[in-house]
Order: structure tokens, then sequence, then C-alpha cells
């Protein structure tokens, strides 16, 4: 490439939140006609750095050049008079307006409200790159990538140049992430900046021309993406050599017994939609379930429902205590499965909204389980005390005390301690969801090798996942769910990523 | 432009000397304004208030006993906050548990010994508030309503009940008030402790701020009230049955509500009347957020208001002011207070429009 002038140059860029460092005098370069991956571990920084290019903080020293001339980006309005939008996580639509009317919105355009053409425009946009969206249809008859596509061609109407997309594909299968990494190839083809935020190497390799790492808030270097391979791509961003596979222990066999019976369980959101449709499956001990499917697809319900959160409309969850007794765990709460003597452990999606309290300590997360033991009135915190002292210990949770509020962690350090108490009240079962969202490659490994751990010590491990690349090196067996149904149960070592892939996306197929 | 950053943490002995700061800068503040308003010396003024205060002997009891009555409707309204139920029927629950106890002490006050009628006085008024609360708790528990308007409307409820009953029991007829109730017999008075008839109310809020320090901070049900608040979805998910915790935290906090109608009307005043809380209720409100929910730390909260209550109250008659004037200083004073809280959590930075900061 030549050395053209950038289009955006970040010089010097600092920004803290606190105590925090989020950014400390990063420079970066953005060119036209180029994709370019920002790369690092979480809490490196990344999202605030393009939260600052977008208008949403202002940093604290150091400044912005569009085109080579300085500018100030005060608000997101700023950001768009500069050409540059950005495409967050969580979409920002109106339910009830149709494509177009989402992409007018806010626009406040001089002169007659023409939708006609307004939606010709929209619609030559979506020729000239290959996106696929009716601009009359509604938001709220959108599937999650039709969603994605009306933010972009949001951005592209209103003359976005500079283009950021926060972790697009967390949300998507690999279909659809096809889809749309060829139109961000066409659009980088007309000669817009591109840039993209992503924990998937695989992703980077595949879309990007070249990679920026981000480590602790700083600039640690950059690579073009033909020449890096993805174990380069991880030390950089660790700072360290780390090993990149992932293992899987065969089961142990000798012991293997159905330890959860699902048949036919259908569950109903509380506006009546069908959650869970007639979904029948077993886990099995010393084994560790995949489930894999579109985020919504049903996942959270069902891991609910197991764990007595959620009332079950029909059907039958049935817990194997040995080969002889069984019991029932429709129609119980947490507190009844637990007295049953039933150890159940679950790892909620929303890790600080369900699973911790944000607010209290270390300590005071971990008794939140086992407070009510022993007749006294007042709690005991020395055995939680304790545990929090070895979890801290032994899963390397960097927190300046026991007595440190959960909510100033990490996200990785805050899923180091939920898992951390979840394993240690020894569970027959643990129920995981998105165990490592959100987590950076190193927390990642040190959660796949406690769940293989806990394989070997013969629990049956439940494992969720968005990533199609772990669910395939990690798990024994992978469901696949689809709208609310089992749309397959596929063995782990032989599946492919296209199988499961298809099986997301529609009903049927074969059973493993 | 203008920006506002979060600050990093401030070491403590700091952070105490800006708060000390403040108060004094208030203080400043205050005289200004007393001197531009009413052309007094702000030294004399202060010094009365002072006087007024700590005057005398009695002076200071009586600011004693009206702290600590003060800080019994906090700390009873501090569960339910810890909780995020936003409990402002203080004043209907201190008006109902002085009903249960008047209406015990004006129909039985001579069926009864004295000790016996004070425990069935007792239990009465606890009965009663804890119902006055138990009502908004149940409806929020299990149709979702809203705490803040519901307790709220408690508060008339309970006034009109107390307005109607003053009547009923009228002494003497005509005068439209209940009088001092059992004034001959003295049936159903707390009894006068250590020679000091203050001294009993005062022992029994100190009693009551250690017991709720340690209830919320070292107590089973304290832990799940302090889960339920934070997070219900967590709470569900640990097994903490949230309906529950919800209903029993009210009964609690309406419970000492209750109590503290029973020391007015037992201890202080020995009537009813419909002014009896005199917006204990939502003064308490304040001491108990100015104190962020800490038992110990509303003893200071609590003088604070009382003290420019009847600080405030002396350079109203001595001035010859009106009262009021005593409410623009404790304003001023609160205003400076609450306004620290932002400025130890955030500075504010100035920055020209071009962005070009000076590194």
């Amino acid at each position: 490439m030549a050395k053209q002038q950038p289009a955006v140059s970040l010089r010097g860029i600092s920004k803290s939140f606190g105590r925090v460092q989020a950014n400390n005098n990063v420079d970066l370069d953005i060119y036209r006609g180029e994709i370019l991956a920002l790369l690092g571990e979480n809490g490196s920084g990344k999202t605030t750095l393009m939260n600052m290019l977008s208008g949403i903080y202002f940093p604290d020293s150091g400044h912005i050049e569009i085109d080579g001339k300085p500018v100030s980006i005060g608000s997101p309005k700023d950001a768009f008079n500069h050409g540059i939008g950005m495409i967050h996580q969580h979409f920002k639509l109106v339910n009830v307006f149709t494509a177009t009317e989402n992409i007018l919105l806010g626009l406040n355009q001089k002169g007659k409200f023409d939708l006609v053409a307004a939606a010709q425009k929209v619609k030559d946009i979506c020729d000239a790159y290959g996106f696929n969206v009716d601009p009359n249809q509604k938001v709220y008859d959108m599937s999650v990538s039709q969603k994605q596509t009306v933010e972009i061609v949001k951005l592209l109407y209103r003359g976005a140049e500079i283009l950021i997309l926060d972790e697009p594909t967390a949300v998507l299968t690999p279909q659809e992430t096809d889809k749309l990494f060829a139109v961000l190839r066409n659009m980088r083809d007309d000669g817009k900046a591109i840039i993209i935020i992503t924990h998937k190497l695989a992703e980077v390799k595949d879309i990007s021309d070249r990679v920026v790492v981000l480590r602790k808030g700083e600039y640690v270097g950059e690579m073009t993406t033909a020449e890096a391979t993805p174990q380069q791509m991880t030390n950089m961003m660790v700072g360290r050599q780390v090993s990149l596979n992932i293992e899987r222990p065969e089961p142990e066999m000798k012991y293997r017994m159905e330890r959860i019976r699902v048949k036919n369980v259908t569950v109903k959101s509380r506006e009546g939609i069908t959650k869970l449709d007639d979904v029948s499956f077993s886990i099995y001990t010393g084994e560790i379930l995949g489930i894999a499917g579109i985020s919504g697809s049903g996942q959270k319900e069902l891991l609910e429902a197991i764990a007595g959160l959620q009332p079950v409309e029909s059907g039958s969850i049935e817990y194997n205590v040995d080969d002889h007794q069984v019991e029932e765990l429709i129609g119980m709460d947490p507190l009844k499965i637990a007295e049953m003597g039933v150890v159940l452990s679950f790892v909620p999606e929303d890790r600080l909204g369900m699973g911790l309290v944000g607010s209290m300590d270390l300590t005071d997360n971990m008794m939140l389980r086992s407070f009510r033991k022993g007749l006294s009135p007042l709690t005991d915190r020395r055995e939680p005390r304790h545990l929090a002292e070895l979890v801290v210990d032994e899963l390397e949770v960097s927190t300046p005390s026991v007595t440190t509020p959960v909510s100033k962690l990490s996200g990785g350090n805050v899923q180091k301690v939920l898992v951390g108490r979840e394993i240690a009240a020894a569970p027959t079962v643990l129920l995981s969801a998105y165990a490592v969202r959100g987590l950076d490659v190193n927390s990642s490994y040190i959660i796949y090798d406690l769940l293989n751990r806990q394989k070997g010590n013969g629990v049956a491990v439940v494992y969720v996942g968005e990533d199609l690349d772990v669910l395939l090196e990690l798990c024994d067996r992978i469901l696949v769910m689809c709208e609310g149904k089992v749309s397959g149960i596929v063995d782990g070592r032989t599946t492919t990523k296209n199988e499961v892939g298809l099986l997301m996306t529609k009903l049927g197929g074969g059973e493993a | 432009m203008v920006h506002i950053v979060k600050r990093k943490e401030m070491p403590l002995p700091r952070a105490f000397a800006i708060r000390a700061g403040i108060i004094a800068l208030a203080l400043v503040m205050c005289g200004i304004v007393t001197m531009f308003m009413t052309g007094l010396n702000p030294i004399d003024v202060y010094a009365t208030m002072f006087k007024g205060s700590f005057g005398s002997s009695r002076k200071i009891w009586i600011l004693l006993q009206e702290i600590a009555l003060l800080l019994c409707v906090s700390l009873a309204l501090t569960p339910a906050f810890r909780m995020k139920f936003w409990n402002l029927g203080g004043e209907g629950q201190v008006l109902a548990g002085a009903l249960a106890a008047a209406a015990c002490m004006i129909c039985l006050g001579n069926s009864m010994p004295g000790a016996a009628l004070i425990a069935v006085m007792f239990l009465a008024s606890i009965a009663a508030g804890a119902l006055w609360a138990a009502i908004p708790a149940f409806f929020k528990a299990k149709f979702n309503t809203n705490e803040t308007l519901f307790t709220l409307m408690m508060n008339y409820v309970a006034t009109q009940l107390v307005a109607y009953y003053t009547i009923v029991w009228e002494n003497p007829k005509g005068s439209g008030t209940i009088g001092i109730i059992n004034q001959k017999t003295q049936n159903g008075w707390l009894p006068i402790v250590g020679g000091n008839k203050y001294l009993l109310i005062v022992i029994v809020a100190v009693l009551l701020a250690v017991f709720m320090y340690v209830y919320l901070n070292y107590s089973k049900q304290g832990y799940e009230i302090s889960v339920v608040g934070e997070s219900p979805s967590t709470a569900r998910y640990v097994g903490i049955k949230v309906s529950r915790v919800i209903v029993r935290t009210l009964i609690v906090s309406g419970a000492i509500c209750g109590l503290t109608g029973f020391l007015l009307v037992s201890g202080s005043a020995h009537t009813l009347t419909t002014a009896l809380a005199g917006g204990r209720g939502f003064t308490a409100v304040m001491v108990a957020w100015l104190a962020k929910f800490n038992p110990f730390i509303m003893f200071g909260s609590s003088f604070l208001l009382e003290f420019m209550e009847s600080g405030g109250r002396e350079i109203s008659t001595i001035y010859g002011l009106n009262q009021s004037f005593g409410n623009i200083l404790t304003g001023i004073i609160l205003f400076f207070i609450i306004g620290t809280d932002f400025f130890l959590t955030y500075k504010v930075v100035f920055s020209k429009k071009e962005g070009k900061e000076n590194a």
C-alpha cells in the first residue's frame, strides 16, 4: 500500500476513568480502502478508543486529525459531520419503524419529508454494496443480521466514510458472517476506511488487511494480516507465548450414566411467546454437552428451566441421583433443588445481573449460596472469606483484595469469581451460559481448563457457547437450537462448522 | 467545552478535609445570606442558634430527645431503603402506631395495671405500624405496584383516621382535641428513667441504632435485604424468596415506625394529634440518605437537622424573623453537603473548542 494520507490519525490519545487508565498515549492511523482489525484482550481499551473517535467519550489528552486537519469530536453528531460512524454491539433501532424510517430518524433534513425518495436511495446503497434489505420492512420482522445491515446502511446513507464495527459477528451465524464480510470488502474497495473490533482470530485473518494490537490501553504494535499467524497475534495481545489448543479428553465411559433427562419441555414467556418448543435431550456424567444456536434461540430459558428459575408449561426434567432414585426438577425453585441434595451449579449469562451482586465484595458474593448455613441468625463470613482467598489464589483473579466490590473487577476476573464459586460447591451438574463471552484469550483458556477438570471429575457439564470454533474443539456432543427447538444433536469430534451453522438456521437434520 | 471527568480515588484524609472545608464554606455562605436578608451580624445569629439548642440543660435534653425520635424513624426506613423499596410512608406508620397506643390508653386505661397496659400499648403500636407498611409491601410483592405512591397515600389514610378519632375521643367536649390522656392516673405513661424524663427515649434510639447496624450488616436477613435491593434476579437465582423478603422487611420497617409512635404518645406528648408525627417521616428520608444508610452516621445527620430546627426556632423568636429563615439556612447547608459528593467523585475539565489540549 502506498504511503497515502491517513483518513484518521489519533495522536497521543489518553483517557482514564477514575483510577483506571483505559488508553495511554495511543497513536493510530487509519487509511481509506483498508480494513483494520483492532485486537486486544479485554480491558485493553479497544472500545474506549473507538468511542472517542465516535464522540461518545472525549479524550483526556491527545488529538485527532481527519485528512490531516485537527478536529475536536465532542459528540456523536460531530463524529457524523466528519464522516465517522460506529455500529455498536447493541442495535439502536425503533422496532415498529421500517428500515427506511429508522435510517431517516434523527436526520432533521430541511424541506419536505420524502419517504419514497429516501427508500429509493436506501435501495441504491443496498444494490451498490450487495446488502439484502427491504427498505419497507419493519424492524420487528427482521433477523439480527438484517437489523445489523440496517445499522450499516444507516451510516452509509448519512455519508459515513469511516466505519467502526464493535464485535459485529458475535450475533451472526457463520453463513451470515460470510455475507457481512463480503459487503465489508465491497465497501473497502469503494474507498471507505473500516475498523473492526473482534476477538475471533480466524475472522481477523479472513477479513482484515492490517492488525493493530492494544494491550493494557497502549499501542503495542501492528502487522500486515497476510504475514501474521493467529499464534503471533495472540502472543502480541497477551504479551507472552500462549498455547492455542483446547484439550478434549475422552469421557470416562466406565461410570458414564444419564444424569439429567429433559423430556418434551415447552416454555412460554410471560407474553405467551413460545421460547422452548417440545425440547428433549439427555445430559451424561463426565461429558461436556455444547449448546449452539443464534442467541435468543431458547438457550437461556433451557438452562433456567433446569436450574428451577423458569416456569415450564409442560414436559419433565428428571434428575437421576443414581440408578434407582429419580427426582423431578420441574416445579422446584433453586432452594428446593439444593435441599433435595442435588448440587446443581449454574453460571448464568448475565454475571453481574444474576450470578453475582456487583456492589458486594468477593467474600459476600462467595456466600450467596451458602449464607443460610447454620442456625444462628447472624452470618458467618469466615468460610466465605477463605473460599474467596482460595479462588483468588487458584484462578489468578487480579483484585486488590477480597473486600473489593466485584463490579470494580474486569470481565474476566468477574467470571473467574463466579465460576470459582459455582465449582467450589462440588456440583454434579454444571450449567454455563456464554462462559467466555467478553473474556480475553488467557482467561478463556483458564475457563476451558476448569470445565475440562469438572468433566474429568464426572460432572455433567453444559456449555452454551457462541464461538463455533470453540464449541467444536471443546465439546463431546453439541446440541443445536433454532427458534426454541432442538434442530439436531451432533458429535463434537466429527461434525463440521458448516453442518452446525446450517442446523442453527433451519430445523431438521441428523441425530448423533 | 466543558467535560465532566471521573476522579481518581481520593485518599480519606483529603476527602475528610474537603468535607470540613465545605461545611465551613456553607456557614460563611449562610452568614452572607443572613447579612443581606436581615442586616444582622451573622456571628450573633450563630451564637443565638447555638444558645437555642444548648442554652440550658433542659434545651440540650429536648434537643437530644428530638434527635432520638428522628433517628428512630430514620432507622425504621433504612432496611426498606437498603432494599431499594422507597418507603415514604414513615409519617403514616408513626401515626398508625400512635393511634394504636392512644386507643389502648383511652379504652383500657382504667381496666389494667400500668405495666400491663404499657406492654399492650407497645405491642399494639408495633403491630399497627407493621400493618401500615405491610399493605403496600404486599401489593409491591404480588403486583409490583409503585411503593412510593402507595406508601405516600397510606399517610393520608392514617392522618384521616387520627382526625376521626380525635373527634370520637374529644376531651373536653368541644375542644377539638384529645387533650392529655390519663392526666391524673398517668396510666400508660412511660416511667421516668434515671430521674430524667427524656432519657428513656434517647436510650431506646441508641439501642435501636446498634440493633439496626448489626441487623443490616451481620444478620442473614440483612444480607438477604442487600441482595434483593441490588439485584432481585440474583436473589431468585440463589433461592431467596423475593416477595417474602419484601414483606418481612417492611414489617420490620413499619414496626419501628409504630414503636416511634408509641414513644411519642406514651413517652413524650401523652396525647394524639394529626400533626404528632411532625413531618419526621419525611425528614427521616433525608437523614437516611445523608448518612448513606449507615445507622451510626445517622446520629450526625439527625443532629444536624434537629440543631438547625431548634436554632432556627430560636433566631425567629429572638430576632422576630419567621421560621422559614431557619429553613433557608438548612437548605444552604444541605445544598453544600450534597454538592460535595459530586465534586469528590467528578471533576470538571474545561477545554477549548478545537480540542487543542495542552499535554
